[in-house]
């Protein structure tokens, strides 16, 4: 009878704490990562809104060829109105 | 009538077993809730980084294509530059227009870095020069290109705008007014008739 008081003992001083501290750290390193995740969830919705823009790239490369183009041409004419650098 | 067999240490077991299983059951309920959260939560990044994956799919061919097209634009105006300025003027407008550009030099040329950029003053004395040249009615045009250096240091702009007809640079008193046209202008222009009718023709030769 001696040994199973002890044994009651054992289990409501010793067990029942520790198995309440090891659930209890569980559940808070689960609360802990749940404003992780609703900031990751924000920010990558703001990346994507950020990248709303992207397809103007489009139109950009457009503008780009026509101004490469534009540039070549009136290089063209300057290269025929002005006299080359004189050598030595 | 069972409970009341079982001995006192026994029933203080039973309600031990029984404190550890409902704190079981309260702190893994809590944490599927919070996990289920935290899945809920990892589908919304899912997503959001799937939209960023597919818009910025394009952009690094649309960016390399720009960048080729801006290469070749500049490699024109470097190589234009260098014929028509030679490398030297080249280097010193650049580190004219961008101070401390002309030490990075060109990338077609690479000797270009070794070359110490001139005075500025000469470069642009060329420029007016050859903007003479190209038929601006500037007194200079009849110029000797060999002649004296146009560029004041001290007073460029008042130079500069000496080599036009203008008088406004030497702030007279009253400039001319505008001329009055219409019907009511005090100066009348009579109208030609040869305006508008057919051009005359020399008589055809006899050979």
């Amino acid at each position: 009878m001696t040994l199973w008081w002890i044994g009651d003992a054992v289990l409501l001083l010793v067990i029942v704490p520790v198995v309440v501290y090891l659930l209890r750290g569980v559940l808070e390193a689960a609360r802990s990562i749940v404003p992780s995740v609703e900031g990751i969830a924000a920010t990558a919705a703001a990346g994507s809104k950020d990248l709303d823009a992207a397809a103007l790239l489009l139109t950009t490369q457009d503008q780009a060829a026509q101004t490469v183009a534009g540039v070549a041409n009136y290089g063209g004419s300057l290269d025929v109105i002005v006299d080359d650098a004189e050598e030595g | 009538m069972v409970i009341a067999a079982i001995p006192a240490a026994g029933v203080v077991m039973l309600v031990a077993v029984l404190l550890i299983v409902l704190a079981l059951v309260y702190f893994l309920v809590s944490t599927i809730v919070q996990l289920r959260r935290i899945a809920a939560g990892l589908d919304e990044v899912i997503a959001g980084v799937g939209e960023i994956v597919e818009k910025s799919a394009p952009v690094n061919g649309v960016v390399n294509a720009i960048n080729e097209q801006l290469d070749a634009g500049v490699d024109l105006l470097e190589g234009l530059l260098v014929k028509k300025a030679g490398l030297s003027d080249a280097i010193g407008l650049i580190d004219s227009v961008y101070p401390g550009a002309g030490a990075a030099g060109l990338r077609k040329v690479p000797e270009s870095t070794e070359v110490v950029a001139p005075r500025i003053g000469e470069v642009y004395t060329k420029g007016t020069l050859t903007l003479a040249r190209l038929g601006r009615e500037a007194p200079i045009a009849a110029a000797s290109p060999a002649g004296q250096v146009l560029r004041n240091v001290e007073g460029g702009s008042l130079a500069a705008r000496q080599l036009y007809p203008s008088v406004r640079h030497t702030s007279p008193e009253n400039l001319p007014k505008s001329p009055v046209i219409g019907t009511d202008a005090p100066v009348q222009y009579e109208q030609r008739d040869d305006i508008g009718a057919p051009r005359k023709r020399r008589p055809i030769g006899r050979s």
